[in-house]
């Protein structure tokens, strides 16, 4: 340890004040503060000092999104091999959803912490902990046959235009993840959506049929798959989003460790599950032929990119709502908001990325008017006691 | 000597009358050159210091709109700045007579007027562009930028300076069109003036030619309107970073 720290100490020399590579420093103390905890005191009044900083934070989501990053890395080969040759083996799988997979990943980081570190050093900034998620939410939820140069550009797109020209981490109005993926699916609509993205050489090999269901349900024809595939997420889809069941396990280690919000959370699949029996309803009883209205409420929750969305994008503490009251009401709007654009919109299947950019617009408005009817309720309260009195 | 008088009554009320004229084309009294560097300012500024979308942000609407293809934004700015000249010019010449009151309604009858002619001239020359550019001609009578000029400038200076000042604000305003569609075409079409600059792009990769063969796409995004949008925005990022005297106070 204690050598490190010599080694350390001794490559940063050139680059600390007025020194040779001053202007770098930022880039060095990024790596530096990625290996120790920094030792700065505070100078000033009162601060409660904790071990959970940024980094540490940061770390904590990347953990949670394990479990669902390995199973997609398999469910990859999975989904491709089993139409191949019928019995596929754990460890057949996993290679060939990492040789998949992987590139993306390095892609994304790359170019995401290439752009973060540029900026720092031009602006004379810290390198900030955001990207470290950012970057590898944004491989896993594209689809799996999206091209790498197409990954580079909207992870540039997402980082300078979502994230830097707003002040870099902390100031964005959007999540940058979702601003990548919403900038995919629109500039490049046919390797972001359609029936051959979602398995790997779908649309090379013939006899690969690679439809996600809310694609199916969408263009009428029939569903393959019982709930407790949709559960498990032995289905087609973007990348790590198909297993609710190992979402969910991010979610357990989010809620514990209270980084993300359990109140986001819950209140999202409230939202959803009250628009899919309003929906169930509607359609049993007067629109019998459409599917995605009769899709059970139950199954919209454990397919397509809802959960993810909900437990992982949803819960970003920098674009949702910052009051109690408020993470509620954009919880509920964002599960709502999701499967309405669903049914409504065919053309969208995946309703939740547009839902969670909408809502993220709207935060700041509900926690002003959840702000505002706290200090009406007080005023009233001490007008009360005044008169008692 | 009252002969000498009357001469030098004459010449001064000739004076008088000139400086009338000059007051009344220019609304100021000293003589000054056509092409003085105030003169010059008026039509440089507009480029970069106030810029019309960029600084005055005006006339946003018809950048999102007609920016898809190079050719229809420059015509479209033609337009722009033949009507904005000339309505500039009109309503100097008519300042000191209209009615504070009803000046908005003379303002838009000029406008209208001119707008009407330059849809007619673009209908009988220029047909197709014409076409594309559709309802967004008509429209140029509610930019914006013609009515902020009128409003701001025309109606308290003199006939040259206003028509030089429709001039520079119309290039501004072109100026920034023309980027815009510069960028929308080539990254969401592959195309300038229509011709394709990137390559041709085929059924397949092997048909493809340029670009395309290395697996190339077209950017969607570029053709909708909320990209032209962030173009402006990265436009405006890219002048405040370079013209620090823009960066308003917080």
């Amino acid at each position: 340890m204690k050598w490190i720290r010599q080694r350390l100490d001794k490559i940063k020399e050139p680059f600390s004040k007025g020194n040779k590579y001053e202007k770098f420093a930022p880039a060095i103390n990024a790596l530096d503060t990625f290996l120790f905890v920094p030792n700065h005191t505070t100078k000033k009044g009162a601060h409660v000092r904790d071990a959970v900083d940024l980094k540490r934070v940061m770390i904590t989501v990347v953990l949670a999104l394990v479990p669902a990053l390995i199973f997609g890395m398999w469910n990859t080969g999975y989904q491709y091999l089993h139409q191949i040759q019928g019995e596929v083996g754990f460890w057949e799988a996993i290679g060939y959803g990492a040789t998949k997979f992987l590139p993306m990943i390095v892609v994304s980081y790359a170019v995401g912490l290439g752009i973060e570190f540029a900026f720092a050093i031009m602006r004379g900034h810290e390198v900030n902990e955001g990207y470290l998620v950012t970057g590898l939410l944004i491989p896993m939820i594209m689809p799996i046959g999206i091209p790498l140069w197409m990954v580079a550009v909207s992870v540039v797109f997402a980082v300078v235009i979502g994230k830097e020209a707003f002040g870099g981490t902390g100031m964005n109005i959007l999540n940058p993840a979702l601003t990548a993926r919403a900038f995919a699916f629109f500039a490049y609509p046919t390797y972001m959506s359609g029936n051959t993205v979602w398995v790997s050489e779908a649309g090379v090999i013939d006899g690969v049929s690679g439809e996600t269901i809310l694609g199916k349900l969408a263009a009428g024809t029939d569903v393959p798959y019982t709930s407790m595939d949709m559960f498990s997420g032995l289905i087609p889809g973007s990348i790590s989003e198909t297993s609710t069941i190992c979402i969910l396990a991010g979610a357990l280690l989010l809620i514990l460790t209270k980084v993300g919000s359990w109140r986001i959370i819950f209140s999202g699949f409230i939202g959803a599950a009250c628009m899919a029996l309003i929906f169930n309803w509607l359609g049993g009883a007067y629109f019998p032929d459409n599917d995605l209205m009769n899709f059970p409420w139950y199954n919209h929750l454990i397919v397509g990119g809802l959960a993810f969305g909900v437990v992982f994008m949803a819960t970003d503490p920098v674009s949702a709502a910052q009051t109690f009251k408020g993470k509620w009401i954009y919880g509920f709007l964002i599960g709502l908001f999701a499967v309405m654009i669903r049914v409504f919109n065919p053309a969208y299947p995946e309703g939740i990325m547009l839902a969670i950019l909408l809502m993220n617009v709207f935060a700041p408005t509900i926690d002003h008017f959840v702000i505002e009817s706290n200090v009406k309720k007080r005023k009233k309260r001490v007008k009360a006691q005044v008169k008692t009195a | 000597m009252a002969k000498e008088n009357s001469k030098n009554t004459e010449v001064s009320e000739k004076e008088a009358k000139k400086k009338e004229l000059i007051f009344f084309l220019s609304s100021s009294e000293e003589k000054e050159s056509f092409l003085s560097k105030q003169n010059m300012k008026l039509l440089s500024d507009p480029l970069n210091d106030d810029n019309p979308i960029t600084v005055q942000v005006l006339g946003i609407c018809s950048a999102l709109a007609i920016t898809v293809q190079l050719q229809a934004a420059i015509v479209m700015s033609l337009a722009v700045m033949v009507v904005m000249a000339f309505s500039n010019m009109i309503i100097s010449l008519m300042r000191n007579l209209i009615p504070s009151r009803i000046r908005i309604i003379v303002q838009l009858v000029v406008v209208a007027a001119l707008v009407i002619l330059v849809d007619q001239v673009l209908k009988a020359y220029a047909y197709d562009v014409s076409k594309q550019l559709s309802v967004f001609v008509g429209l140029i009578i509610t930019n914006c930028i013609v009515m902020g000029r009128l409003e701001a400038f025309a109606l308290g200076n003199g006939v040259y300076k206003s028509f030089l000042d429709g001039i520079g604000n119309a290039a501004g305003y072109g100026l920034i069109l023309i980027i815009v569609a510069f960028f929308r075409e080539l990254l969401g079409s592959g195309k300038l003036f229509g011709f394709e600059v990137l390559g041709h792009k085929g059924a397949t990769l092997a048909e493809s030619t340029g670009l395309y063969a290395f697996g190339y796409e077209n950017n969607g995004l570029m053709l909708l309107a909320p990209m032209a949008l962030i173009i402006v925005g990265i436009i405006i990022w890219v002048q405040r970073s370079r013209n620090r005297k823009l960066i308003e106070e917080a």
